[in-house]
């Protein structure tokens, strides 16, 4: 079971309230991503969640037991550090085995579970080297043997892959991924990076200064973003925003449209503009364009091949039906 | 940054340092030297560096005399005894503010450090006067405290210098794991900090070896240690190079071993953690 | 950052550090403010009542005060200057590449094993003896007339010996700030054309200021207290009666236990002053 509800909390260091009252539920077995820029308050609600840091006002219930007031080693929640946080002086065994060992669990046990919890990372032919011997990779596993051999209610992850390469990043997803798929134990994720967001989660928290912008499954945020935050920070390359004749035409303050929502011509469309620095991915080449009259380069998503170049003139024509709008509160007009 | 250098330059730069090396040890080599000649070709002139009667006779003399033994087994007690004492109160306080700082936690240090700065003679009389009326004079026990206590701000300082380089996830990390805090602070802590609290055991065992103004001050016979042994050469008797090297050599002895074999940790312990 | 509970946990493991040193800090500067308002001598009748300020007057009347004030500062003064001065210049040579770095560190870093009773023990005797000494030897040698260190010199001889016994402290740390110098902003500094001279003046010593810093602070402390050193050379003659020694003399030799605890809180301000001063430059020093 991991049942975690958060009820009017907040968070305030000193005079300044860095989480205004927050309401939140993750069901049992969900995996919950916390969005946000940095120091919109994902890590310091992650931190009241485990206890490491005392809510200002406000309950937490774990399961249905108010956990507010427990220590974090009594909360039944495991933590994966942004650094790792292993132990650099006990083995990869003793650092797995740790919690077991302060839970003053019978050696026997220890060693079953220490040694299911290597193979499932595989992890088996390190379980004696120390953690400075081991790759970044490797060290995030141990973290997360650590934590899973305590078969926590819930497991928190602090951005776990921050400090990793790209390559090592999206294997690691991977892994994260599946792990959840074969423990089915609730998940909290905390990251800045909205790809790893919409990947991983059932449920995506956008958070930006403290407040829930909006909470949803990664396709829900994608289609229907509450607001010009959310539509912005959800999506790669980012959404681009009109404003002024453009939008008053669609009965709006901003208008939004994202890069996969445009087509691009070297002949005719609504609107026209000279291209600047074109970004080649292969798969995709993403250019940004100038409009007659605009300030800001437009992005746009073309095929790996359109033969155009730098100070090319070329029409864009939005997809009329994917076209976001926005009052002059930001919050979408449905 | 491997750089090529080329061996001229760094025959030249081998030996200047040499050079210094030599005249900075100097001193201490001379003593050495010394306490193995007789008492004549001490003084003799021109001086004698190597080709002398190397002699053992002045060392047998001044432990005859003065009765060494004793005063090492003082010196060792006090400087290790105050040592370990200051560092079992100064873990937790380092603990305390290394990982869980509050805004006065740098004021409290500056004050724990300002305390240093207390001039001894200032309190000399009412230390002694306290002395005398808890029995303490003259006692290794009051001496183990007042020296642990002039030495506590280093070995504070030190500690949390050296914490602070811990990063807090691991200690968060422990208590995730359900550790308390005793446990925190005796299976993660301790044993990530060894190297930090060697150093500070070093240098604060030689500071408190080669203390000379409370030693001198609250002992007479039965607590004094070295640093009282070698003031009692301070008036000369006659012809006494020899034997005042020999005692000197007693007296420093130990201490330079332990300092040589310990360099490592000890610049790192004398840095005060405070340059990198 | 924390929780409540640890917060607290913070303030109890805190608080046997603080009451020692609390304690340690008022109990005797309390008595010692007591005293020096009365006329007290132990050996000449006692406690002989209150007298005001007549102990603080008296002090600083006193022939011996300026001279001592003036003794502490040159003495302070002369050892930081060469200390630092030489500590820098020997830690950039042992900073070069050389052949049996390892043994030179040794050798260099000794002296600070020395205890000052030692040390000044037998710089007296054995180098700064008029007669026997290494120096006379030395002097005649080249035709000179020996100097009479411990009269003649008596100042410069003191701040020899305590040179002496702090340049190690000087030159390791020194050398370790220069060690942990960024490689690759030395060579952005050759890069740019700077000259040997000039990246010691921009690069260098800027990077050592925090390093020298510590430096001065930690010898302040100790030299403030400089004790050992003049109480088996001169016993306080030749001008070199410092005002520790000052207030030595008055409490355990003169056992004028009054006079010597207003020299006492004398004492106490002036090392108040340093600190603040102190404090305040290396308190910014360690905020970043």
């Amino acid at each position: 079971m991991g049942q975690i509800s958060l009820k009017q909390i907040t968070k305030s260091f000193g005079d300044v309230q860095v989480i205004p009252p927050l309401d939140l539920e993750i069901k049992d077995g969900e995996f919950v991503v916390f969005v946000g820029p940095s120091g919109c308050g994902k890590s310091t609600l992650l931190r009241l969640i485990a206890g490491l840091e005392d809510v200002t006002s406000g309950v937490i219930d774990i399961d249905g037991a108010d956990a507010t007031a427990l220590p974090p080693a009594k909360r039944r929640l495991a933590m994966v550090f942004q650094s790792y946080a292993l132990y650099p002086h006990m083995s990869v065994r003793k650092n797995i085995a740790f919690p077991l060992r302060m839970a003053k669990m019978d050696k026997a046990e220890q060693d079953r579970r220490v040694t299911a919890a290597a193979s499932v990372l595989n992890l088996t032919d390190y379980l004696d080297r120390r953690p400075g011997q081991l790759s970044g990779g490797q060290r995030q596993r141990v973290a997360i043997g650590r934590a899973i051999v305590r078969e926590p209610a819930a497991f928190l992850f602090d951005e776990p892959l921050s400090n990793l390469d790209a390559a090592l990043r999206v294997n690691m997803r991977l892994e994260i991924s599946e792990l959840h798929q074969n423990l089915k134990t609730t998940m909290i994720y905390v990251t800045h990076d909205q790809v790893e967001a919409m990947t991983m989660a059932d449920k995506i928290v956008v958070l930006q200064s403290g407040v829930i912008e909006q909470v949803g499954s990664p396709l829900e945020l994608y289609h229907t973003p509450r607001n010009k935050f959310v539509a912005g920070f959800i999506g790669s390359p980012k959404m681009n925003f009109m404003t002024g004749a453009e939008a008053a035409k669609h009965d709006a303050a901003t208008i939004g449209i994202r890069p996969e929502h445009i087509t691009t011509s070297t002949t005719d469309g609504l609107w026209k503009g000279v291209v600047g620095v074109s970004e080649h991915l292969g798969s995709d080449t993403f250019l940004h364009v100038t409009l007659e009259g605009a300030s800001e380069p437009i992005t746009v998503r073309v095929d790996g091949e359109l033969p155009v170049h730098h100070g090319d003139t070329v029409f864009l024509t939005p997809d009329e039906s994917k076209i976001h709008r926005f009052d002059a509160n930001d919050l979408r007009i449905a | 940054m491997a750089r090529a250098v080329t061996t001229r330059r760094k025959a030249i730069n081998t030996a200047l340092a040499w050079a210094i090396g030599l005249l900075i040890f100097f001193p201490i080599l001379w003593t050495i030297l010394t306490s193995f000649k007789t008492e004549g070709q001490a003084i003799a002139d021109p001086p004698i560096f190597l080709f002398f009667d190397w002699t053992l006779e002045n060392y047998a003399i001044v432990q005859e005399r003065s009765d060494y033994m004793r005063y090492l087994v003082n010196s060792i007690i006090i400087a290790l005894g105050s040592t370990a004492l200051g560092i079992v109160i100064a873990v937790p306080a380092a603990w305390s503010m290394a990982f869980v700082p509050s805004k006065r936690t740098k004021d409290i240090l500056m004050w724990m450090l300002s305390t240093k700065m207390l001039p001894a003679v200032g309190v000399l009389y009412p230390i002694y006067l306290l002395f005398i009326k808890m029995g303490l004079l003259d006692s290794r026990m009051g001496l183990v405290v007042v020296l642990m206590l002039i030495n506590l701000p280093i070995i504070v300082w030190m500690l949390y210098t050296y914490f602070k380089e811990i990063p807090g996830e691991i200690l968060e990390a422990a208590r995730m794991d359900g550790a308390t805090l005793k446990e925190e602070i005796i299976y993660i802590l301790t044993p990530m900090a060894v190297p930090g609290i060697a150093s500070t055991l070093l240098l604060n065992v030689i500071l408190a070896w080669n203390e000379a103004f409370w030693t001198l001050n609250l002992t007479a016979a039965k607590a004094a240690p070295l640093t009282a042994f070698i003031a009692s050469y301070s008036s000369p008797e006659g012809l006494f190079y020899a034997k005042l090297s020999a005692a000197s050599t007693m007296a420093i002895a130990p201490i330079l071993i332990l300092g040589w074999f310990s360099q490592k940790q000890l610049v790192r312990g004398l840095t005060f953690g405070a340059v990198k | 950052m924390a929780t409540q509970h640890s917060r607290s946990a913070a303030r109890l493991m805190m608080a046997p550090a603080v009451i020692l040193l609390l304690g340690w800090m008022l109990v005797p500067l309390t008595m010692t403010l007591y005293f020096s308002f009365k006329k007290y001598l132990p050996l000449r009748g006692g406690d002989l009542g209150w007298v005001g300020f007549d102990n603080y007057v008296r002090f600083v009347t006193s022939s011996a005060f300026w001279p001592s004030i003036y003794a502490t500062l040159i003495i302070v003064g002369g050892v930081l200057v060469i200390t630092v001065t030489l500590g820098v210049l020997l830690a950039l040579l042992l900073d070069r590449p050389m052949w049996g770095q390892g043994i030179v560190r040794i050798l260099v870093i000794a002296p600070f094993f020395v205890m000052p009773t030692v040390s000044a023990l037998v710089w007296k005797n054995m180098f700064m003896d008029p007669i026997n000494g290494l120096f006379a030897h030395l002097w005649k040698f080249f035709g000179a007339e020996p100097v009479q260190w411990m009269s003649q010199a008596s100042l410069p001889s003191i701040i020899m010996i305590v040179s002496w016994q702090w340049l190690p402290f000087a030159t390791l740390i020194l050398l370790t700030a220069i060690q942990s110098l960024d490689g690759e902003q030395l060579e952005a500094s050759e890069m740019d054309g700077a000259p040997p001279l000039k990246r010691f003046w921009f690069i260098i010593l800027p990077h050592m200021s925090r390093a020298i810093t510590v430096v001065i602070l930690i010898q302040t402390i100790f030299l403030l207290a400089v004790f050992a050193e003049i109480f088996v050379t001169t016993g306080g003659a030749f001008g070199t009666k410092t005002l520790s020694y000052l207030i030595f003399q008055r409490v355990l030799e003169s056992q004028n236990i009054g006079l010597g605890s207003a020299g006492g809180v004398y004492a106490i301000i002036l090392a108040n002053i340093i600190a603040i001063f102190l404090m305040r430059i290396v308190g910014k020093n360690l905020d970043n």
